[in-house]
C-alpha cells in the first residue's frame, strides 16, 4: 500500500495560486454552470422586475381568481386574481435581498472571529469556540421568534439574527482552515521576520482560506433561504399584499382543496434557487479539493504491461511446493490507465520454510502478498499471473471458496498489531468468534481454546487479556494476540507483513523467537515481509528481495548476506547499520524507489546503480538463474563478482 | 460510566442557564416593544402605561431578569399575557405532539436511513443514486412546500391521510398514527438522506481498516464481518448524525406544526410571535435548549456504549 501513498510533502507555494484556474474548472461542470446561470438570470429578472413583469404585482382581478396558466397569466392567478408571474418577479426581490443580509452578516462576522481564533490561538481561541458551543446548542428558529416577537414584521432583522446564529459554523471552518496554515513555512518566516499580524492575515492567511469560505458561504445562502421563505410562508414578515415566494405559498395553502396549482410556481421557483446555491456550493468544494490533491500528488503515468518480458521463473524445487506464486502481476486502476505496482514475481514457499520479501518501502512487496491472500484494497487488481496452493490453483476459486481456505490453511498477520484488532469487541470474544468459526465447537470449548491460544503466544495472565480490549494492550501484547488469532485455524501458512516494525527493539526479538518456537513445534511456513536485514538474518531460510514490483534477487539467506549478486541487495546490506564492516562508513544509496509508473524501461535500478552502463537502460533485464537456487537481475553480475572477490 | 454521566450532566445544566439568559437579554435589548407590539399603534398612552405595567416593562431590565430568574429556578416560567395561563402548563399540554413528531420522524429517518446507507455501502444495486436523489430534494425542498405536497396528493386528491389535525394515542392509537403519517414523513426526508450517508460513508471507512483485513484473513465470514463488526464501529458516527437529525427535526417542528395545525411546541411559538407572546416564546427556547442537551447527553451516552475507548477517558 505504501507504494500508492501520495507524497506527504506538502511544501505548496504561498502564492494566492490557481484562483481563475478554479473558476474554469468549475465552469467546466454542467451542474455549477447551469445553477450559476440560473442564479443570474434571476437576480437579473428580479432587479429588472418593473421593467419585465407583465403585471403589476398588487392588480387584483376579481373576475379571475384562481386561473390556471393561460396566455393572459403565464402562470395563472391567486386568490385575489393577481398575475402569479408578476408577484413571483418581485417576490425574488424580497428574498434575494434577504439571502445576501444573510450571508453579509455571516461573512462579516464569521471570517475575522475564525481567521482571529485559529491565527492568535490560546483563550481568544477557547473563547470563541465556548461561545460557539452555546449558540450552536440554540435551536435557531426559536429565537428568530424571539426577535421577531419584539420587533414584528421586520424581515431585515430577522436575517441579521439568522446570519449571527450561522456564525459558529463558519468559524469553526475557517478556524480549522487557518490553524492548518499558521503552521506552514512560510506564515511561520513572516511571523519572525517582524510583520503586524493584522498584514499576515490579511496578505498571507486570508487568500489561502477562501475557498472553504466561499463554499461555505453558497451553502448558507441555501440554508437563508429555505429559512427566508419559511418565515414568510408563517406570515411573520410582511403584510399580505407584498409579494414574498413563502408567503405566496402560504396563501396557496389556504386553498389547496380548490386549486392545487397555485402551490407549484412559487414552490418551484424556492425550490430550483435553493438547489441553485447548494450545487454550486458542492460544485465548488469539489473543485477546491481537486485542487488541493492536485498539489499534494505526483502525476502519475500508466505504463504498459511488458508482456514481450520472458516470464521470469525461479527454479527452486519444484515438488511438493506449498505455495506457487507464478509471473504475478498487479495493477492500480484509474479511470482507462492502469499502472503496474507488481510486475511478474514468481516464487516458492516449501513447508516449514520461512522466506523472506524483502525491499524498501515501495518496491510491491505488501501487495505481493495481499495479492495471494486476496486482501487487495477496492483500487488495487491482480491482472495477471497464477497462485496455487499444494498444486491446487487458487485464481480460478470463488470468492466463497477462496474465504474457505481463509484462516485455516493462509493466515496472516499485519505491520499495526493495534489497529488490526476490533476496537469494540473484547480480546476473548474475538478470538473465541475465530476458534468457533474453525473448530465447530461449544462456547465453552472455544473459550478454553482461546485462553490455551493465548498462553501459546506466551502471554502472562491470559485470562486477563482475554477480558481486554486493543487499546488496553502494548504493542508487543497486541501483536502476540494477534499472532495467537492468525494460529486459531491451524494454518500451514503464515503470511506476516513487517510483523515487528511497529515494535520496540526488545520486544522485536521476543516476536521473532516466538513465531521461530511455534514454527519448530507446528511445522508451520512463513512468508514474512521485512525491510530490516536483521530480521531475516535471525529467521528466515531464504530470501527474496524486491525492486519496483519485480523481484531483483533470491538466495539462501546465508549466500545473499556472502555474496550478493545484485547491486540493490548490495547496496540494502552495505546500508544497515548493523551488517556494515566495522569502522567503515555507512554508505546510503543515492534516490528512492520510483513511484509505479515511472519505472525505467530497461533495469528499473539502472539510475541508483553505482555499477550502472549504458546497456542497462536500453532494455528490460530478465531474472536468471545463477544456480539451483539464486537468481539475479542484473546483465553485469559478472563483473561484480569479480570486484567483490 | 456512571461519573461520565454525571460529568456530562453537570456540564449541560449551566449551558440551558446560559441561553435561557442570552434570550431573555436579548428580548428586552431590542430596538422594539412588546407592549407596543401586542397595542398596535392606536392605543391611548393610558392603555400602554397599564399593559406595559403589568408585563413588568416599567421596571429596569435586570431587575425583570431577576425576578423572571427566581420564578424559573422554581419551575414558573411565568404567566402567557395572550392565553392567561402559566407558560409551563401551557407548554407541558403542547409536548406530546411536538414528541410523538419529532421523535417519530427520527425513528423513521433512522431505520431507512441506516438500511438504504447499508446496502449502498455494500453495493446492492443502483441505491447509491437513490441516496444521492434524496439528499438532493431533502436539500432543495423546504419542508413547509414538501408538506403541502403531501397534503395536496395524500390528503386531497386521493383521502388517505387527514390533511390537518392531531388525535392523541390515548384517544385512539389508529388516528394517532394516521394523524401522524405525512407530517412525520414531511420531517423524516432530509434526516433520511443524511443518515443514509453516513452509514454508507462510516461503513466504507470501516471496512478499510486494518482489523476487517485480519478478521477476513482469519476466516470469519463475510456476513459475520458486516453486521457484527463493521456495523458496530460504523454506529459510533451514525449515532451522532441521529443526534443532530433529531436536534434538526425539533427546529421543522415551528414549520411543518403549522403546515399541518398540529398541537404543538413549534406550531404554539409561531402564534406567541404573531400574539407578541414574549413568556411563551422564552419558555419554548428553555424547553428546547433542554431537550437539545438532554439529547446530545443520550448521543454522549451511546458513544460509550459502542466505543469501549470512551468509557475510560
Amino acid at each position: 500500500m505504501t507504494a500508492l501513498a501520495p507524497s506527504s510533502l506538502e511544501l505548496e507555494t504561498p502564492a494566492t495560486r490557481a484562483q481563475p484556474g478554479a473558476l474554469r474548472r468549475l465552469l467546466r461542470q454542467p451542474a455549477a454552470l447551469g445553477a450559476l446561470a440560473f442564479l443570474i438570470l434571476l437576480a437579473v429578472v428580479s432587479i429588472a422586475a418593473p421593467l419585465v413583469a407583465p403585471y403589476d404585482p398588487r392588480a387584483q382581478d376579481l373576475a379571475r381568481v384562481l386561473a390556471g396558466p393561460s396566455w393572459h397569466h403565464l402562470l395563472g392567478t391567486d386568490t385575489l386574481g393577481r398575475d402569479v408571474l408578476s408577484r413571483i418577479l418581485y417576490g425574488g426581490r424580497r428574498s434575494l435581498l434577504s439571502v445576501v443580509e444573510g450571508v453579509a452578516v455571516v461573512l462579516a462576522v464569521g471570517v475575522p472571529l475564525g481567521l482571529v481564533a485559529g491565527y492568535f490561538g490560546g483563550w481568544i481561541d477557547r473563547i470563541l469556540s465556548r461561545v460557539a458551543e452555546v449558540v450552536l446548542a440554540i435551536p435557531g428558529i426559536i429565537l428568530v421568534l424571539v426577535v421577531l416577537a419584539v420587533v414584528p414584521n421586520n424581515e431585515d432583522v430577522a436575517m441579521v439574527a439568522f446570519g449571527l446564529l450561522g456564525t459558529p459554523v463558519l468559524l469553526r471552518v475557517v478556524r480549522a482552515a487557518t490553524l492548518r496554515i499558521r503552521e506552514d513555512l512560510y506564515v511561520a518566516a513572516a511571523r519572525v521576520s517582524g510583520l503586524p499580524h493584522r498584514r499576515i492575515i490579511i496578505r498571507h492567511v486570508l487568500p489561502r482560506v477562501i475557498g472553504p469560505i466561499v463554499v461555505q458561504g453558497s451553502l448558507f445562502a441555501a440554508y437563508a433561504l429555505v429559512f427566508e421563505t419559511g418565515i414568510a410562508f408563517l406570515g411573520l414578515t410582511a403584510d399580505a399584499s407584498t409579494p414574498t415566494w413563502g408567503g405566496m405559498v402560504g396563501e396557496a395553502s389556504t386553498v389547496i382543496q380548490q386549486q392545487e396549482w397555485l402551490l407549484f410556481p412559487s414552490g418551484a421557483v424556492i425550490a430550483a434557487t435553493i438547489l441553485a446555491f447548494g450545487l454550486l456550493g458542492d460544485a465548488l468544494r469539489d473543485v477546491i479539493v481537486a485542487e488541493q490533491s492536485a498539489t499534494t500528488t505526483r502525476p502519475r503515468s500508466a505504463t504498459s504491461p511488458d508482456h514481450a518480458l520472458s516470464p521470469s521463473r525461479v527454479a527452486v524445487a519444484r515438488s511438493r511446493a506449498l505455495l506457487e506464486v507464478r509471473d504475478l502481476a498487479v495493477a492500480h486502476l484509474d479511470g482507462n490507465s492502469e499502472t503496474f505496482v507488481v510486475d511478474g514475481v514468481s516464487f516458492d514457499v516449501q513447508p516449514g520454510e520461512t522466506v523472506g520479501l524483502v525491499g524498501e518501502s515501495g518496491c510491491g512487496k505488501s501487495v505481493t502478498a495481499h495479492a495471494v491472500l486476496r486482501l487487495l484494497p477496492a483500487e488495487l487488481h491482480q491482472c495477471r499471473g497464477n497462485v496455487q496452493w499444494e498444486g491446487r490453483e487458487l485464481t480460478l476459486l470463488g470468492d466463497r471458496e477462496f474465504d474457505t481456505l481463509r484462516g485455516g490453511t493462509l493466515a496472516y498477520v499485519s505491520q499495526d498489531p493495534q489497529p488490526s484488532l476490533d476496537p469494540t469487541f473484547t480480546i476473548g470474544s474475538q478470538l473465541t468468534e475465530v476458534v468457533r468459526h474453525h473448530d465447530r465447537c461449544s462456547r465453552k470449548q472455544a473459550k478454553q481454546r482461546a485462553i490455551d491460544l493465548l498462553r501459546l503466544v506466551e502471554l502472562p495472565a491470559p485470562e486477563q487479556v482475554a477480558r481486554a480490549r486493543a487499546h488496553e494492550l502494548s504493542g508487543g501484547m497486541a501483536q502476540r494476540v494477534a499472532i495467537a488469532l492468525a494460529l486459531a485455524g491451524r494454518p500451514k501458512l503464515l503470511v506476516a507483513d513487517e510483523p515487528t516494525t511497529a515494535l520496540d527493539v526488545t520486544v522485536q526479538s521476543e516476536i521473532l523467537s516466538l513465531l521461530r518456537r511455534l514454527q519448530e513445534e507446528t511445522g508451520l511456513a512463513i512468508l514474512l515481509i521485512t525491510h530490516n536485514w536483521g530480521v531475516v538474518a535471525d529467521i528466515c531460510d531464504r530470501a527474496i528481495v524486491m525492486y519496483a514490483g519485480q523481484i531483483v534477487e533470491t538466495a539462501a539467506v546465508q549466500q545473499l548476506f556472502d555474496e550478493p549478486r545484485h547491486p540493490y541487495t548490495l547496496g540494502l546490506l552495505e546500508s544497515h547499520p548493523s551488517l556494515a564492516e566495522h569502522g567503515a562508513a555507512l554508505t546510503a544509496m543515492r534516490g528512492g524507489v520510483p513511484s509505479p509508473g515511472t519505472w525505467p524501461d530497461g533495469c528499473r535500478f539502472a539510475p541508483r546503480c553505482r555499477y550502472a552502463v549504458p546497456e542497462c537502460a536500453q532494455a528490460p533485464v530478465a531474472l536468471h538463474e545463477l544456480s539451483e537456487s539464486r537468481a539475479t537481475r542484473c546483465i553485469r553480475v559478472d563483473e561484480i563478482v569479480a570486484v567483490h572477490a | 460510566m456512571l461519573r461520565l454521566v454525571a460529568r456530562r450532566v453537570a456540564l449541560s445544566v449551566p449551558l440551558v442557564f446560559v441561553v435561557a439568559t442570552g434570550t431573555y437579554l436579548l428580548a428586552g435589548l431590542l430596538p422594539g416593544d412588546a407592549a407596543r407590539a401586542i397595542l398596535g399603534q392606536y392605543a391611548t398612552p393610558t392603555q400602554y402605561r397599564q399593559l406595559r405595567h403589568s408585563l413588568g416593562l416599567d421596571q429596569p431590565l435586570l431587575t425583570r431578569y431577576w425576578h423572571w430568574l427566581e420564578h424559573a429556578f422554581h419551575g414558573d416560567l411565568g404567566v402567557s399575557p395572550f392565553y392567561g395561563i402559566p407558560v409551563t402548563s401551557l407548554l407541558d399540554s403542547r409536548l406530546a405532539a411536538t414528541f410523538s413528531l419529532v421523535v417519530g420522524a427520527t425513528v423513521v429517518a433512522g431505520a431507512i436511513g441506516i438500511g438504504l446507507g447499508m446496502a449502498s455501502a455494500l453495493q446492492w444495486g443502483r441505491l447509491g443514486r437513490v441516496v444521492d436523489l434524496l439528499a438532493l430534494v431533502g436539500l432543495a425542498v423546504p419542508n413547509f412546500f414538501l408538506g403541502l405536497i403531501l397534503v395536496a396528493w395524500f390528503a386531497v386528491s386521493i383521502q388517505l391521510f387527514p390533511a390537518t389535525g392531531y388525535v392523541p394515542l390515548s384517544s385512539s392509537p389508529v388516528e394517532w398514527i394516521r394523524s401522524l403519517v405525512l407530517p412525520v414523513v414531511t420531517l423524516a426526508v432530509p434526516g433520511v438522506a443524511v443518515i443514509a450517508k453516513q452509514t454508507r460513508d462510516s461503513m466504507l471507512e470501516v471496512m478499510a481498516r486494518p482489523f476487517v483485513r485480519t478478521l477476513r484473513a482469519s476466516g470469519i465470514p463475510q456476513r459475520s464481518i458486516v453486521f457484527k463488526h463493521v456495523l458496530r464501529s460504523a454506529a459510533i458516527s451514525v449515532a451522532t448524525v441521529i443526534g443532530l437529525v433529531f436536534i434538526a427535526c425539533l427546529s421543522g417542528t415551528v414549520l411543518v406544526e403549522s403546515v399541518f395545525a398540529l398541537p404543538g411546541l413549534g406550531g404554539l411559538a409561531v402564534q406567541a410571535t404573531e400574539k407578541h407572546d414574549l413568556p411563551v416564546i422564552q419558555g419554548v427556547v428553555v424547553y428546547f435548549t433542554a431537550i437539545v442537551v438532554a439529547v446530545n447527553l443520550l448521543v454522549d451516552l451511546a458513544y460509550a456504549a459502542l466505543d469501549p475507548r470512551v468509557r475510560v477517558s
